[in-house]
């Protein structure tokens, strides 16, 4: 059975509440804040938006629903996913099947997260049962150390070295030059990269993301009702989610994308070579590789190579990550899961100002998520086009 | 009245001494050992209530517990089988008059210091009495051996080899003596146990105890100070705490003397 | 291999204990329970063989809830390893740099371990077990495959045994052959010091010459009867002891009919419930503000028990109830320990081959394999010890059936 397309739905206005370090408000300050904008720029009442999709780390003892009341809304559908950095991805195909079944006509999707001094140590502790159980009692680094194991197997199994991931680190850095919300604003070069602090083997200080408060929105509607409102938008040409893919594997070399890639490729009737940019989940930048490699842009295990031959700038050879990724604008909690959406909007809409990939058409965001023990438990990735 | 009135003056005035006995009771204080499978006598222990603390914010004091034989302490007939059917024989039977009396302080702490095992016997008292004359009735006779000063040093106290323990004390005919001879009120050592610490092996064992206490006599132990009495002269207060059909207790015993 | 430790400059401030994170699920401290105990268990699915890791409600393969703990090899294969420069948590924050490994158990799941250092580098075989950290809940811990000398040295290994090597030993109660016994053990096992205690010391016991010749021994009068003289001796060196053995005790073979009165079982709790409940109030604050002191600071307080505080041995009733009332005790002393990250280990002989088990026929527990066993328990870091055979055999059947083994007794 082939997949019904996206056919009709509109995914309009990215929006970005600038991220600050630490934030003394609550995660509800933040998502308000990224709906305001949303009702701003796209020229509607709130009373017009009938269905909401929440992403929130920090929300709790709150959902959702709490949400509704909190900022006086009455949606007819409303979603809650807390699938940390899958959540742009899983957000989007779910808003767009509501829209075009007629569940709702205005969907806000957002997602954010507040960052109190002691907010990271505290998600970290509760994270899931089995992060509390069996990983954060040794030595509390939190998905560092997952990603310093994942890191050292990958550098063992394919050859990677330390320069190929600082060279996915650097060119970010120069992306998130030419994007004002970026917490990082300082160019990285290879060689401070190098001589970074380390933080768990094999990873060094610019090797990971640094937890920040923000917030992060988009709208999915009719395009019929975008047209109306004028404002611009893109199409949902194809996507897949998966959920922990590949179970055996003694360590995480693959996710879900590598199952379900060509569903999604047959999806949007495209293939990888005519993506314009690619906007990975980039935690730590193995996982960028592990992405490429998955979503068949190259082989398996043939990531280094790949980062050796290609220029990664949003004016290079292969644009990727292109505000500069969580790896230079920060991880806002669950609104990392939505930055590459947001971005990939911008891209396509033509509203990424000095970082705008020429005459970009296509575009993949990919999401990952939810360390819950020993790997990313939720992966996801959509194709938006123009 | 008068000899009472005179009594008080002399003791305000000094003319009569009043010499404490008794050891202090404290944990550290050797006890009596018996073999482990036996019963055994609580020493002396003590536990704070209060001290002016939130368990009682003006006030202080302890709970103590200890056996009725244990520091300073009399022994009642009834203690020995050979008393338990006399009457009168318990502490708080005790007529109150018999816990005073006079004393006679025989020195054998010569002896004592060259042989811990030394057993007063009836020429010692017969010699005692030579010197100073016929023992009186209803007396206590005290042995003094200095034992008492070894008291800080539990180890030499108590004195033990793998034998047991050896500590000074009378032999069976001189208990006899005393008792059906001189009719005294009672026998004091400074050693633990009137008896001495292997009368195990005489003849009965334990004769002390046997033949005073089978008499209806008293017997004091653990006593200090022996060698600030006089060998005759001084008078003792011997007053144990009254337990209803008790065996003995500890006691504060005093004795007075009279300054010439 | 350990230094010696430099004397401590007394003047210095002594850095206070932190526990690492101790939140686990109900379901996880089926790995704390058998790890207490010196075992590796992990889930194995009744209906489909699958071992499970990280514990849960539920097989990963086949849905059964029918998950029993299993006693596991520990056999893997090391597939990476890290070394942490940063930490979430003050325990560990104070310990960096600190090293992790990922294996693959031979019985199929993938693990995260804490990782000796005499493991280099992946790809190594491994034995895997689990071990009780500061916080006494259950981690995996992986070792080099094959034993060598001065294994127990590994800095973070230390965190989670109680070695007694250069650390400082509070032995009660010396006058028994346990008691010379734990001291020749504490002695071959590179204690600095050893205090050895022994009541009524006026009465001279035999093996007194040979402690008094063991140049790390230091006799000390005590008798935990005494309030005084246990608030005295943990006054005079509380704030030195890093390891307690308390196994003095008052045994008397006597149920309740055939000893007329309670003067001896009151004897027995005197010494069996309050003077642990003595010792413990005087001595333990001092080794609870020395969780952290160190290379070798206060890590441990061993009871000697008994199999009996588990089941009532009718012949030594008394005995048995003060023993069950020291057990509860000794509990209670676990949790006020526990935030200082210094170990209660409670140790459950079955019979003792001493005088007051004259009559019992044998098997009876040495004094030296019970003094051995407590040695090896602090080097395993192992909570609840139940040592030798008779022991072991009376575990097995308490939990089998605690009710069959009441009847068991009272035959």
């Amino acid at each position: 059975m082939t997949r019904k397309s996206y056919e009709g739905v509109a995914v309009a206005v990215p929006v970005t509440v600038p991220y600050v370090r630490y934030s003394i408000r609550a995660a509800h300050w933040w998502l308000a804040k990224a709906l305001g904008e949303l009702i701003k720029e796209s020229n509607l009442k709130k009373d017009d938006i009938d269905g909401l999709s929440v992403s929130s780390f920090t929300l709790a003892p709150d959902t959702a629903v709490g949400l509704t009341q909190h900022l006086g809304l009455s949606p007819r559908w409303l979603d809650h996913v807390p699938y940390g950095g899958a959540s742009g991805v899983v957000a989007l195909r779910r808003a767009a099947r509501a829209v075009q079944a007629g569940d709702a006509e205005v969907v806000a999707c957002v997602a954010g997260d507040t960052n109190h001094v002691d907010s990271f140590r505290l998600t970290l502790a509760n994270f899931s049962q089995f992060a509390r159980d069996a990983v954060y009692p040794y030595g509390a680094g939190g998905p560092n150390a997952s990603f310093a194991f994942l890191t050292a197997y990958y550098m063992r199994a394919y050859g990677a070295t330390r320069e190929d991931f600082g060279k996915l680190c650097v060119a970010q850095r120069a992306n998130a030059l030419n994007y004002p919300q970026a917490l990082f604003k300082k160019p990285l070069t290879m060689d401070e990269y190098l001589a970074a602090r380390p933080i768990a083997d094999p990873l060094h200080l610019f090797d990971c993301v640094m937890p920040c408060a923000g917030a992060e929105a988009f709208l999915v509607l009719s395009e019929a009702r975008a047209i109306h409102l004028k404002i611009p938008f893109v199409k949902v040409l194809g996507t897949i989610e998966r959920h922990n893919a590949f179970p055996a594997d003694p360590v995480q070399m693959r996710a879900g994308w590598a199952l379900d890639k060509d569903d999604l490729y047959a999806q949007a009737g495209v293939g990888p070579e005519d993506m314009d940019f690619v906007q990975t989940y980039d935690d730590y930048p193995v996982i960028s590789l592990m992405q490429l490699e998955d979503l068949g842009f190259c082989g398996k295990g043939e990531g280094p190579a790949f980062v050796r031959r290609h220029s990664f700038t949003h004016d290079g050879s292969f644009p990727l990550n292109t505000s500069g990724g969580q790896l230079s604008v920060g991880q806002a909690g669950a609104a990392g899961g939505y930055l590459g959406m947001v971005e990939a909007i911008r891209q396509l809409t033509g509203q990424a100002a000095s970082r705008q990939v020429e005459d970009a058409k296509r575009g993949v965001a990919s999401g990952f998520g939810m360390i819950n023990y020993d790997r990313g438990i939720a992966s996801g990735a959509a194709i938006l086009g123009c | 009245m008068n000899a009472l009135l005179n009594f008080t003056k002399s003791l305000t005035a000094g003319k009569i001494r009043v010499i404490d006995l008794t050891h202090t009771l404290s944990p550290e204080f050797p006890h009596i050992s018996l073999p482990p499978e036996m019963g055994q006598a609580w020493p002396f222990r003590i536990e704070e209530v209060s001290h002016y603390d939130e368990r009682g914010p003006a006030w202080y004091w302890n709970n103590f517990s200890c056996g009725e034989h244990t520091g300073t302490h009399f022994d009642a007939p009834v203690h020995w089988v050979s008393g338990k059917d006399l009457p009168n024989n318990a502490v708080d039977s005790i007529p109150p008059e018999n816990f005073i009396g006079p004393a006679c302080v025989i020195d054998c702490s010569e002896e004592a210091a060259k042989n811990p095992d030394f057993l007063l016997n009836k020429k010692h008292l017969l010699n005692f009495e030579k010197r100073y004359g016929r023992i009186p009735p209803r007396a206590w006779v005290l042995m003094r051996t200095d034992w008492s000063k070894r008291a800080d040093d539990p180890i030499a106290y108590q004195n033990y080899d793998e034998t047991g323990q050896h500590t000074p004390g009378p032999d069976t005919d001189a208990v006899k003596f005393l008792v059906e001879e001189r009719d005294i009120l009672g026998f004091g050592t400074e050693s633990i146990g009137t008896d001495a610490g292997q009368a195990y092996h005489l003849r009965p064992p334990y004769p002390c105890h046997y033949f005073m206490h089978g008499a209806g006599r008293y017997g004091l132990q653990c006593l200090t100070n022996l060698d600030r009495l006089p060998a005759t002269g001084a008078v003792v207060i011997a007053a144990p705490l009254k337990i209803r059909n008790g065996s003995g207790s500890p006691l504060r015993v005093l004795a007075l003397m009279e300054i010439s | 291999m350990l230094e010696r430790p430099k004397r401590k400059n007394p003047v210095l401030r002594t850095r206070l204990p932190t526990l690492p994170p101790a939140a686990r699920s109900r379901v996880a401290l089926g790995l704390t329970a058998a790890a207490a105990l010196g075992r590796f268990e992990l889930q194995q699915c009744k209906d489909c063989g699958a071992v499970q890791y990280p514990p849960r409600e539920a097989c990963h393969s086949c849905l059964s809830t029918k998950l029993i703990w299993q006693n596991q090899s520990g056999t893997g294969e090391l597939v990476a390893a890290t070394v942490l420069h940063h930490s979430n948590d003050l325990f560990f924050r104070e310990r960096l740099p600190w090293r992790l490994g990922y294996v693959k158990l031979d019985s199929g799941p993938m693990v995260v371990v804490h990782l000796h250092h005499l493991i280099k580098s992946s790809p190594a075989k491994v034995t895997v077990r689990a071990m009780l950290d500061r916080a006494g809940q259950a981690v995996l811990v992986a070792r080099p495959e094959k034993e060598t000398p001065n294994m127990a040295d590994d800095r973070q290994l230390r965190e989670f045994t109680c070695d007694p090597k250069f650390r400082k030993i509070f032995v009660t109660d010396g006058k028994t052959n346990l008691g010379q016994a734990l001291v020749r053990s504490f002695v071959n096992a590179g204690a600095d010091l050893i205090w050895v205690g022994h009541s009524e010391p006026w009465k001279k016991f035999a093996g007194f010459d040979e402690l008094q010749k063991v140049s790390q021994v230091t006799l000390l009068p005590l008798d935990l009867t005494d309030s005084k003289n246990v608030r005295e001796v943990a006054a005079e060196i509380g704030g030195k002891v890093d390891i307690v053995v308390n196994n003095a005790e008052c045994h008397r073979a006597f149920g309740i009919g055939n000893r007329l009165g309670v003067e001896t079982a009151r004897a027995e709790m005197d010494v069996n419930y309050f003077g642990l409940l003595r010792l413990a109030q005087e001595l333990g604050p001092a080794m609870r503000s020395r969780g952290a002191d160190g290379q070798s600071s206060a890590v441990a307080w061993v009871n000697i028990l008994s199999i009996y505080a588990h089941a009532n041995f009718p012949p030594h009733g008394t005995f048995s109830a003060s023993k069950a009332a020291a057990h509860s005790l000794a509990q209670c002393l676990r949790a006020e320990m526990r935030p200082a990250g210094v170990r209660v280990v409670n140790v459950f002989p079955g019979p003792v081959d001493d005088e007051w088990n004259q009559l019992l026929p044998p098997p009876k527990l040495a004094p030296a394999a019970l003094a051995a066993a407590v040695v090896k328990a602090l080097q395993d870091g192992v909570e609840d010890v139940y040592p030798g055979d008779v022991a072991q055999e009376w575990l097995a059947r308490w939990r089998d059936n605690p009710k069959a083994l009441e009847r068991e007794l009272s035959a």
